[in-house]
This record gives structure tokens, C-alpha cells and sequence, in this order.
């Protein structure tokens, strides 16, 4: 049975280091993993995704409309941008975290209110306020190792050794910020 | 050892097990990773050439001396590249030479979309292509064994998807590779016609041995699954293939494509009720396959453009894709990708987009996005190096249909290097009264910060000569030249006045880091406590005439509820342009340190 991981957000939120992770333990958990992201221009404050998919034996690395099980949205607008990815049954994880595209910025529009009462009412959605929470842990760059944390719990990888994974890939100054994140997310949801 | 590998560091790991000991390319998406993970393979030369051309010259050198030598490249790169390759097919190799090609179906960071699958067929060259990182690391070895076994250059040809998906490689130990002894020998490498003529025998023979090499190749394999389906596939489509068939059909998985194994697909189709042929842009396999005689499905089912995703797949074979939720999707607002906070692009826009009568002649790089909102500066952009040189043409055009409109070209520092050097001597030569703008900003950005010879580093991050802009300006005659801080507004609309007034050339030179740049030493000199400030807006003073919003800052927005503009404090580095543009108000004020 193979399983996709959806991450979305915006160019620069740090989706490619949480995906990097997820994989890494994947793997070491002994998965057949295949990741796929896309780098270059949409990097510069455009939507993003990381595609993450496992199982026994992987074929494709991107994941189809229709076929995630789980999205985690960085941002709360790219959460409904990518929803036709998801599985009609699948979940979503969702940061309570909003970044305004060019058009809001120009005044052309108003970010819509209401994107997060139109997931709840069409899938299990768990919001959390990981920017927030990655502030009071002192650094507001561990958000993403926070929305790791969500996906660890959601999608039942709290066997593999996720200590390992980050201090194998983390630098050693922000090993201990990232492991606390780690938890932090795991209790969020 | 098993290793979790993007398909470009799987090709490195490829051509490093296979003794590689020199590499040479320009960055371009989705091929910059490959030279930046050779960095790290202290036993591999590797070096940023100024393009495409040049690195796959370099590479041609080293082999030609004996070195097994590569170059890796984004596929409109290959078309500047395109001339050594056709000859190199000619004289073959003395070590082992590669060419990757990495080509982007579904456009995600390219202007076009090219399938290079045919420069294989139209050289005459081998070529591969691997499906998934762990194909990526083999092919690529085996590819150098080709190339010596065969004498001839060998593209490796991948995609976006194979290129920046990460999936298992096996990894083995490097075999040093002897050094080729390198003779003199005009009668291979001297390209006059009479030996070309020659040589041009020799690459027809070469491609009938390598059609057998092509029926034996174990990177071409028949999967049977006893059923009258069949499908038969390359790359990253086989992938899709398998997610969407299963079981349910038998595959034929091309990996060595040029030439085709036509026994072997013969072998596969002759007793297939159904053949669909699964690749992603033109139909190259497609139409071999039709003229062995048989009908597959292939761009009259699928589409010759985009990715052939499992998705697409689907819907082109049943109608339908899986399953999906259905919401608003009015309450999505499209997010283009801008330029950053502090990009020293932003204030050169902000200035051409206000300007009438003028064509902006674009280029390749970041500024490309001054096309968009809100400056909408930007007329065309072609290819790397384009913008002087198709500007001088227009102004020709402008001139002789005197129509009083003047070019503005605009380019960045590396694709100064790359080819618009070139294009400046045309301009400088012809003496056109185009405004050419270099925006230096000490790096190759949009490829995610690649060193280049204005940045003073090696691709190794090793100290290297700093070319200077102004002066290779000036030694080609340019008399117009001026250097400035393209954060000034002032200074900024002042010059384009200056220049305007000119009836002859005039460069212009911006000179500030990219915001997102890993900043030197050299930087750090010249650029003093840059991005260390912090803008904010007085509240009380702003009367929310949105002025400063048409800066197109992400780091600003304007909040319609309280009718003010406010600043993002995680994102300002304090460029100041905003505050230049809140003139009557004064109210965007630099924070204290």
C-alpha cells in the first residue's frame, strides 16, 4: 500500500528541508520513498509543493489529483489551492498562517475570509498555529520541523528514530530547537 | 550503500563511480545541482563555464586530452552548445565524454519546451535516458563506457521529474580511471572537409553497430504480464505508466534511445492487440514504432505537451481522473512568483514601467518578473543574451518607421557573461542609441546563487579573478557608462533621463547583491551593513494613498480595514525604496539600529 504526503506553501517557508527529513526516515525505516518537488522560478514567493510518496514498492514520484492522503499546508490559502489533490477520504493538516499573495498586496483583492470553514466542511481538518508556536521556541524558522511533527503523528511514523534523522541533518547548533519543534508539532495535533 | 538521491546527484554519483575528472557547465533549471554536487567530489575539476557552449568546449578539451570529461546543461542550453556537439559526433573521443541534457516538460522554469531527445537522432550520438536515481547513477556510468567503446560523445537525457525527485541508489566505490594517452592525430581531429568526409562514414557505421548494442542494452527490457495490452515507455513515464496500467498491461522500458532496438520492439508489438506509446513531448518513439509497420495510441490519445502525470494519463485514456473534492475555487487567488523584498531589480522597473514610449527588451533571469505587475516593464525576452542585441533591432525598426520610441535592454550580470557580452558588441558596433541596462547583482540568482566570472569565486567557492563590468564595458568602446546604486530612485530616473537624451549607445550598470545572496567577503566590504535595516510605517502620518504599494513589495501590503499601509517585519531588509515613493507623507521611517 502505498502512501502520498502532500506539503504546500509559499517559495521560501521551508517545505524542501521537512520534506528532506520525512524521506530520510522513511527510508531509514526501510520504505521504498520516492520525493519530487520543483525548484527555480515559483521558488521566488510563488506556490510550492513537496511530494512525498512510500510504501513497498514506488512507482510514480508525484502525486496525482486525487491521490494524497494527507495535505499539510504551510499556509492556509495554498491548503485549498492544492485540495483537489487530496483523497475524497484523505485529512488535512493546516498552519493557521497566512501570506499574501501580489494581488492582495496591491489592494486588487481582500485574502478571502472563510478558507479554513470550507476545508472543515469538506475533510477531518486540524488546524495549528505552528508560526506561533515555532516563535515561542525562539525561532520562528522551525515552523516547518513543527509541521513535520504533525505529519510523524497524523500519518503514525512516531516508530522511527526521528532524533536520529535530524541531528544526521541538521546543523549541530540547531539540533536541539529543531528536536523540540519535533515534539511540539506532535502535540499540536 | 543506500542513499536517498535527487536524479542529479545520482548523476554525479554515476559519472564520479566512473572516473570523471572533469565537469563543466552553466547553470539552468533543472540541471544546476548536478555541477553544484560535483563540487563536492574533491577528485572531479569542476568549474561554472560562462555558457553552454563554452563548458561543453571545455569538456570537448578535456576528453580530447584524454580525460573522461562531462557537461551537464538545461535544454535550450544545448541549443547554444549545438555547434561543438555536431562536430564533436564527427571526430568521437580519446576519454570519455557525457553530455546531459535536462529538459523540462510542463515548462516549470523554462521558456520553452523543447524535446532534446531529437539532437540525439539529428547528431548522430548514443543516448540515454533513466527513469528514476537509481537508472540516473547507472546509465550515467555506463555512458562513459559507450562513449570509449564506440568513440563518440553520449547525451544522457532527463526531465524535471527525474532531475529534483529524490527516490534509492545503490552506491558503489569509484574506479579510478586510467588516463587516455593522448596522440596527435589530424586525422580525426582536424575537421577539414576532407577528413570530415571521412569521419562522416564512420558515424554511419557507428550508428548501425550501436543499433546493436541498442537490442542487448539491459537498460532496454520487455516486462511481460501475459495480457494483449501493451505499453512501451522511457523515463519518467514508465513511472507513470506502471502507477496507472499496474499489471494490466506488458511494458517495453526504453532506456537506451538512440538508436531504437527495432527487433526488439517488433519482438514486443506482434502480438499486441493495444500499443500505447508513453512519452512526454514529441512523438519519438512514437513514430519509430509506426514505421516498423505497426498503429500505437500515442499523441493522438495523450497530449504533446505538459507532463504526462498519472493524472493526465487517466484522464486521456478513461475521461476521468480519480476522484476529487470539489470546492470554491473562487477563494483561490492565483500566487505568481515576485520579485523579492529588497531585490535591487525593483526600483529599475518601478522607473521603466512609468515611462512612455519606450520598448523594455527583456532577458532570462529574475527580472524577467518586471513584466508583471505592478510595473508591467517589460516588452519581450527571447533567450539568454537577447536583449541588446534583438533591442538594437528594434530600435532599428523604430528608426525606420520613424516612430518615436526608444528600447531600453535589460539583462543580468551572468547573462551578460553568457552571450550578452556578444550582443553588446553588436550594439556597440552598429552604434544604435539603445539604453542597455546590465543589472549586476553579484550572482546567478534565479538558479538558486551560482557563481559566475563577475562574483570573484570559483564554483568550489575558491577565490577567482572579478572581472569588471564597467571596464570590459569601456575596453569595447562603449563611451556612455554609468555605474549606480539602483535602490536610488533619483539617481535612478536621473540616468534614464541622461541616457534617453543620448543619440548613441549608453550601458548602465546596477551594482547591488542579490538579497538573497550568501554574501563574500568582498560583498561584505563593499557592501556595508547592507540588508541590516529595518522600514516601518508611521500610522498616524500614513493616509493610505497606496503610493508606496506600487514598489510591488512583498514585504508591504495594504489593510483595507484600517485604510493604512503596513510592513512586514520579517521580510523588510530595508532597501528603502517604499519610503521613497511615501514623498508627501514622509511616513515609511528606517528604524533605529
Amino acid at each position: 500500500m502505498v502512501k502520498s504526503i502532500l506539503l504546500v506553501g509559499v517559495g521560501g517557508q521551508g517545505t524542501i528541508l521537512a520534506s528532506k527529513l520525512l524521506t530520510q526516515g522513511l527510508m531509514e525505516a526501510g520504505h521504498d520513498v520516492k520525493m519530487s518537488e520543483i525548484h527555480g522560478m515559483s521558488q521566488r514567493g510563488g506556490s510550492v509543493s513537496s511530494q512525498v510518496r512510500y510504501g513497498e514498492e514506488v512507482h510514480s514520484p508525484v502525486i496525482e489529483r486525487g491521490g494524497a492522503d494527507i495535505l499539510v499546508s504551510f499556509e492556509i490559502m495554498e491548503a485549498l489551492r492544492w485540495l483537489d489533490y487530496l483523497k475524497p477520504d484523505g485529512k488535512i493538516v493546516v498552519n493557521n498562517y497566512s501570506i499574501k499573495p501580489m494581488p492582495v498586496v496591491m489592494g486588487k483583492c481582500t485574502y478571502p475570509d472563510g478558507i479554513l470553514d470550507e476545508l472543515k466542511s469538506k475533510v477531518p481538518t486540524t488546524v495549528v498555529d505552528a508560526q506561533r508556536e515555532a516563535v515561542k521556541l525562539g525561532n520562528s524558522k522551525v515552523m516547518n520541523i513543527i509541521l513535520l511533527g504533525t505529519i510523524v503523528k497524523k500519518m503514525n511514523l512516531e516508530s522511527i528514530d526521528w532524533n536520529k534523522i535530524i541531528s544526521d541533518n541538521v546543523k549541530p547548533a540547531f539540533v536541539e530547537i529543531n528536536l523540540k519543534a519535533l515534539e511540539v508539532g506532535k502535540n499540536l495535533v | 550503500m543506500k542513499k536517498l538521491m535527487t536524479g542529479n546527484e545520482a548523476l554525479v554519483q554515476g559519472a564520479w563511480e566512473a572516473g570523471v575528472k572533469f565537469a563543466s557547465a552553466y547553470p539552468g533549471t533543472p540541471s544546476t545541482e548536478i555541477l553544484e554536487s560535483m563540487t563536492e567530489r574533491k577528485e572531479v575539476k569542476s568549474e561554472w563555464a560562462p555558457n553552454e557552449k563554452v563548458a561543453i568546449e571545455a569538456a570537448i578539451g578535456a576528453s580530447i586530452a584524454g580525460l573522461r570529461s562531462m557537461a551537464s546543461m538545461k535544454h535550450v542550453g544545448v541549443n547554444v552548445a549545438a555547434d561543438p556537439l555536431f562536430t564533436y559526433a564527427y571526430t568521437g573521443v580519446t576519454g570519455g565524454f557525457v553530455l546531459i541534457t535536462a529538459d523540462e516538460p510542463g515548462q516549470h522554469s523554462s521558456q520553452n519546451e523543447q524535446d532534446n531527445r531529437n539532437y540525439a537522432k539529428a547528431a548522430k550520438i548514443p543516448m540515454l535516458e533513466p527513469a528514476t536515481s537509481q537508472e540516473s547513477k547507472d546509465m550515467m556510468k555506463e555512458a562513459f563506457t559507450i562513449s570509449e567503446t564506440y568513440d563518440t560523445p553520449v547525451l544522457v537525457r532527463v526531465t524535471t521529474r527525474v532531475c529534483h525527485s529524490k527516490s534509492i541508489v545503490e552506491c558503489e566505490d569509484r574506479v579510478e580511471a586510467d588516463f587516455s594517452d593522448y596522440t596527435k592525430n589530424v586525422k580525426k581531429y582536424i575537421t577539414v572537409p576532407a577528413v570530415a568526409k571521412e569521419l562522416r562514414k564512420k558515424v554511419e557505421q557507428r550508428m548501425i553497430d550501436l543499433a546493436d548494442y541498442s537490442e542487448k542494452s539491459p537498460f532496454n527490457f520487455i516486462k511481460d504480464n501475459g495480457k494483449k495490452i501493451g505499453v512501451i515507455s522511457s523515463g519518467v513515464c514508465y513511472s507513470y505508466a506502471r502507477e496507472v496500467f499496474g499489471e494490466e498491461a506488458n511494458y517495453l522500458k526504453l532506456g537506451f534511445t538512440n538508436p531504437l532496438p527495432d527487433k526488439m520492439i517488433s519482438e514486443f508489438c506482434k502480438d499486441l492487440d493495444t500499443i500505447y506509446v508513453l512519452e512526454e513531448n514529441d512523438p519519438y518513439i512514437e513514430e519509430r514504432v509506426k514505421m516498423l509497420g505497426y498503429i500505437p495510441h500515442g499523441n493522438d490519445t495523450f497530449p504533446p505537451y505538459g507532463e504526462l502525470t498519472p493524472d493526465v494519463i487517466r484522464k486521456s485514456l478513461y475521461g476521468s481522473e480519480l476522484p476529487t473534492i470539489s470546492y470554491d475555487k473562487d477563494m483561490v487567488i492565483s500566487r505568481p512568483p515576485t520579485l523579492c523584498a529588497g531585490c535591487p531589480h525593483r526600483g529599475i522597473f518601478y522607473d521603466l514601467g512609468k515611462r512612455k514610449n519606450v520598448m523594455v527588451a527583456g532577458d532570462i533571469g529574475c527580472y524577467t518578473l518586471g513584466f508583471s505587475e505592478p510595473y508591467n516593464a517589460m516588452d519581450f525576452n527571447i533567450c539568454m543574451g537577447a536583449a541588446f542585441s534583438a533591442g538594437h533591432g528594434a530600435q532599428i525598426a523604430f528608426d525606420l518607421k520613424n516612430e518615436d520610441k526608444r528600447v531600453v535592454s535589460v539583462l543580468g550580470d551572468s547573462t551578460f557573461f553568457h552571450t550578452g557580452i556578444n550582443s553588446l558588441i553588436e550594439v556597440l558596433y552598429n552604434q544604435s542609441k539603445t539604453v542597455n541596462v546590465i543589472l549586476d547583482n553579484r550572482i546567478t540568482g534565479m538558479t538558486g546563487h551560482q557563481e559566475n566570472p563577475g562574483s570573484g569565486r570559483h564554483a568550489d567557492l575558491s577565490d577567482a579573478p572579478m572581472m569588471d563590468i564597467e571596464a570590459i564595458v569601456r575596453a569595447l568602446g562603449a563611451k556612455n557608462v554609468r555605474t549606480i546604486d539602483p535602490n536610488d530612485l533619483t539617481l535612478v530616473k536621473e540616468t534614464f533621463d541622461w541616457a534617453l537624451r543620448l543619440d548613441e549607445p549608453s550601458v548602465i550598470i546596477t551594482r547591488w547583491p542579490c538579497v538573497l545572496k550568501k554574501l563574500s567577503q568582498h560583498d561584505k566590504e563593499e557592501f556595508q551593513d547592507v540588508f541590516k535595516d529595518k522600514y516601518k510605517v508611521d500610522s498616524d502620518l500614513c493616509i493610505g494613498c497606496k503610493l508606496c504599494i506600487k514598489a510591488g513589495c512583498p514585504a508591504l501590503s495594504y489593510e483595507p480595514t484600517t485604510k493604512k499601509t503596513i510592513i512586514d517585519r520579517n521580510q523588510c531588509v530595508g532597501c528603502g525604496v517604499c519610503a521613497q515613493l511615501c514623498t508627501k507623507q514622509e511616513a515609511i521611517v528606517k528604524e533605529e539600529r
